[in-house]
């Protein structure tokens, strides 16, 4: 009964992160201008991964596996802004030169 | 479940071939990093997905390690843009 629950709320949660995914692959392919490009991708992104690792932690249950998808998803959730923050600031600077 | 996992991993895929596009066409060297860095994480879930597929532990040690280096990448090829070199 408990196994049922997990699985349902893990599909629940990975369901939506595949459609966050596809958000962000969609504003990639289809925003006219880079800034809204970074925008679009970095929030995909960021919420996608996240809320597929979240479901892969209720899948797994409490186990040593657990923290090491939560050091994941900080991981990358330390990261992604940082880059698409990067990338900002570069492209920014390139423009007004 | 593990049929599910199999389904996502294959349209993550496509997503990722999606993006290659982007890569390939951007107008501007931002667009280009954007495009694989969004495949980055992409292939981060992929890898997460198929540890619990295959049910092999160790494969979300390669997750950690590949975020990292995804990142040190986008930070080294930002770099290299900023100044023209990597000095």
């Amino acid at each position: 009964m408990i196994a049922l629950i997990q699985a349902i709320v893990a599909i629940i949660f990975i369901v939506a992160g595949l459609f966050f995914f596809l958000v962000g692959v969609l504003g990639l392919l289809r925003m006219p201008d880079v800034f809204s490009r970074i925008h679009t991708t970095t929030k995909g992104d960021t919420l996608g991964v996240g809320l597929v690792i979240i479901g892969l932690m209720v899948y797994s249950g409490f186990t040593a596996l657990t923290l090491k998808l939560f050091i994941t998803l900080i991981l990358v959730w330390l990261t992604t802004p940082t880059a698409a923050h990067l990338i900002a600031k570069s492209e920014y600077e390139r423009d007004a030169s | 479940m593990l049929n599910f996992l199999l389904g996502s991993t294959l349209i993550l895929s496509l997503l990722s071939l999606a993006s290659i596009y982007r890569a390939f066409q951007g107008p501007t060297p931002a667009d280009r990093i954007i495009a694989i860095n969004l495949m980055t994480t992409l292939v981060i879930a992929i890898i997460l997905m198929l540890s619990f597929y295959f049910s092999e532990e160790s494969f979300v040690d390669v997750a950690i390690l590949y975020a990292m280096i995804g990142f040190l990448m986008t930070v080294a090829v930002v770099k290299y843009l900023r100044k023209g070199s990597l000095k």
